[in-house]
């Protein structure tokens, strides 16, 4: 498989068409806008629905807190715990997704002259990435969560990684394409294990922010793999 | 000009030799980049022709028992064709470059047929129409500029202009106004009774697609500007469908549809330049004279009638798969202010105070269409690409 983007009758730009485009920008001109305004209509529009919608959801309360009054709650799970589970469901989602992203990969590694070499590489890193996601069921379940509930930020998370996931499982893009993909995927990771464990240790709860240096440790290390194969892949000097 | 009787003397495929696999339904699409938009166009197209075959059947086999066995078989081949015509879209449009797609489809196509239509009524409905499309397209514009960044022409390629046409906020109409005059079945051109069925065709799947990708967005005038287009694409449907003939009987419309069907991908092979696309629109001609054989043949059983009785007449040329423009434009000048009252074009001072009354109120917590066109003026490249002097 070489799917390397080449030269070819890319009919999407303006100069495809010159004659056709000097028409339209002429036709523009005599038919302009007929609502006075610019953008900044819509982003009034869309500041005032900000105002009046309400929110994605909530966070589920915990078993082991049910019924308590919400200072009993905090007093027992450490300063905010909502926000905390919040989180570390939207990690636990993540990593779960980030599984089944690598499986996807790995198929397309598979498929390409280059790719099979990387095969172990990303493999290891989808077994890392399915330990974190057990990392977190742990942590939840110490919290007395429910690790299989879809919190707000892990319902985000899988509407932010939905691009990615398109691009990585296209047959039609390359692997190249697909890294790119997914070094989107591992900075955010990387940015988002960081602020989890400070999140935790503010709320008092350092056996778990301790619990996850060493995922960091490795995710540190993907995001670095990933990049470094991306720039093979592109044939960046050094690589 | 031709009849649909030279073709119908080629009997097409036999319905049990009009096979699929899952993996030839799901094939490789079209290419976004590097394909003609016209593939795309006659892509969606005939989908929604497709999903109107089986729309269509499902309804015919509600009344009549002895239908309804052979309308299965069909419609069996029909959800496939259905499957491989609009999987050929690929997945890297998004769902907002894919409904300018629709309306580029919805006024080139009707465009086409309203130059080629004899009845003189008609012909107006689908000026009519067209200009309320091309308004669409418009304002879908300026949200996929606004929205995504993105610029309408990488899909349109220069084939269709993007200024406002008749306000899509002045579309929106007291049902009674939307309802308009029937052809006549026995003195109707075929070719009238074949626009007609394929016009509706194309507004429902339009309206069926933006009732299911409008809630999809988040951005709250996304969401509102689709809930209000798809209202409009509803009034359409049920314009263009008061158009046929209430009086035809149900084994005469299905006549009506398998003979749009054959016309429609006869259109489309006839002018496709991607050779394995091409291939897929000559394999369904045939499927499709093979379901117009059938039914002749049933209708003959059952109405022991000729089906030239429905289906004679001369055919003008194939649908036109081009651009428009010179003739879109002059539509625009003379047409913008037209209105309805009733089933009547009139002037814009004489519309149904029934609908202005319907729009007042309608209108009144705020307009998606304006909002998100508010001073839009089309540049390549967006309107972030213009250069100030």
């Amino acid at each position: 498989m070489n799917k390397a983007a080449k030269l070819g009758h890319n009919f999407t730009g303006a100069q495809m068409s010159p004659e056709d485009t000097r028409k339209m920008v002429e036709y523009v001109g005599e038919r302009p806008a007929d609502v006075p305004g610019d953008a900044s209509t819509l982003a009034h529009a869309r500041e005032q629905m900000n105002r009046e919608e309400g929110d994605v959801g909530s966070v589920p309360i915990p078993g082991s807190v049910k019924g308590m009054l919400k200072s009993t709650f905090d007093k027992i799970l450490g300063n905010d715990p909502e926000l905390l589970i919040d989180k570390l469901g939207e990690r636990l989602a993540f990593e779960r997704t980030g599984v089944r992203l690598y499986e996807a990969l790995i198929a397309k590694a598979g498929a390409c002259e280059t790719g099979a070499e990387l095969i172990p590489t990303l493999r290891q890193i989808r077994d890392d990435e399915e330990a974190h996601m057990f990392l977190l069921v742990d942590a939840l379940e110490s919290l007395g969560a429910d690790p299989t509930a879809q919190t707000p930020c892990a319902d985000l998370a899988g509407v932010v990684g939905s691009g990615a996931l398109k691009v990585i499982t296209d047959p039609r893009t390359n692997l190249a394409q697909a890294l790119n993909a997914m070094l989107t995927i591992e900075l955010t990771d990387n940015a988002a294990w960081e602020l989890l464990i400070k999140l935790a240790d503010d709320g008092g709860h350092a056996n778990i922010g301790s619990s996850f240096t060493h995922a960091l440790t490795e995710e540190q290390r993907h995001l670095n793999t990933i990049r470094s194969l991306l720039a093979r892949e592109l044939g960046v000097s050094g690589h | 000009m031709h009849g649909l009787s030279g073709i119908l003397d080629n009997q097409g495929t036999p319905l049990e030799k009009q096979q699929f696999t899952w993996k030839e339904m799901a094939s490789r699409p079209m290419s976004k980049l590097d394909d003609d938009a016209f593939t795309r166009v006659r892509i969606i197209l005939m989908n929604g022709v497709e999903a109107d075959a089986l729309r269509v059947k499902h309804m015919l086999a509600r009344f009549d028992k002895r239908l309804q066995l052979p309308l299965a078989q069909i419609r069996r081949v029909e959800q496939h064709q259905c499957t491989a015509v609009n999987w050929l879209l690929s997945a890297d449009h998004s769902p907002l470059e894919t409904t300018i797609a629709y309306e580029q489809v919805a006024i080139e196509v009707t465009a086409a047929v309203a130059q080629n239509e004899p009845d003189p009524y008609q012909a107006q409905t689908y000026r009519f129409g067209l200009l309320e499309d091309f308004d669409h397209l418009y304002r879908y514009a300026a949200m996929l500029d606004r929205l995504e960044g993105k610029d309408a022409n990488n899909i349109l390629q220069g084939y269709t202009d993007l200024v406002p046409g008749r306000k899509t906020s002045e579309h929106h109409r007291a049902p009674e106004s939307d309802l308009r005059e029937n052809y006549d079945k026995n003195d109707a051109d075929l070719i009238t009774k074949i626009h007609a069925a394929l016009i509706t065709g194309a507004e429902y799947q339009t309206h069926d697609y933006y009732m299911n990708i409008g809630p999809t967005f988040t951005d709250p005038v996304a969401r509102m500007l689709y809930a209000e287009i798809a209202s409009v694409e509803e009034q359409h449907v049920t314009q263009y469908g008061s158009l046929m003939d209430p009086a035809e009987s149900l084994m005469e419309k299905w006549l009506v549809h398998e003979a749009m069907e054959v016309y429609a991908y006869a259109s489309c092979a006839e002018q496709e330049e991607n050779p394995r696309i091409k291939a897929l629109w000559e394999r369904f001609l045939d499927y499709e004279l093979g379901h117009l054989n059938m039914a002749c043949d049933i209708f003959k059983q059952i109405d022991r009638r000729d089906p030239a009785e429905v289906l004679g007449g001369t055919l003008p040329s194939m649908i036109q798969f081009k651009s428009q423009r010179d003739f879109v434009r002059k539509v625009l000048a003379e047409e913008t202010d037209l209105r309805t009252s009733g089933s009547a074009y009139v002037p814009k001072e004489q519309e149904s105070p029934l609908s202005l009354e319907y729009r007042r109120h309608i209108n009144s917590e705020g307009i998606a269409s304006d909002i998100v066109s508010a001073g839009y003026d089309w540049a390549p490249g967006t309107e972030l690409n213009r250069k100030t002097p």
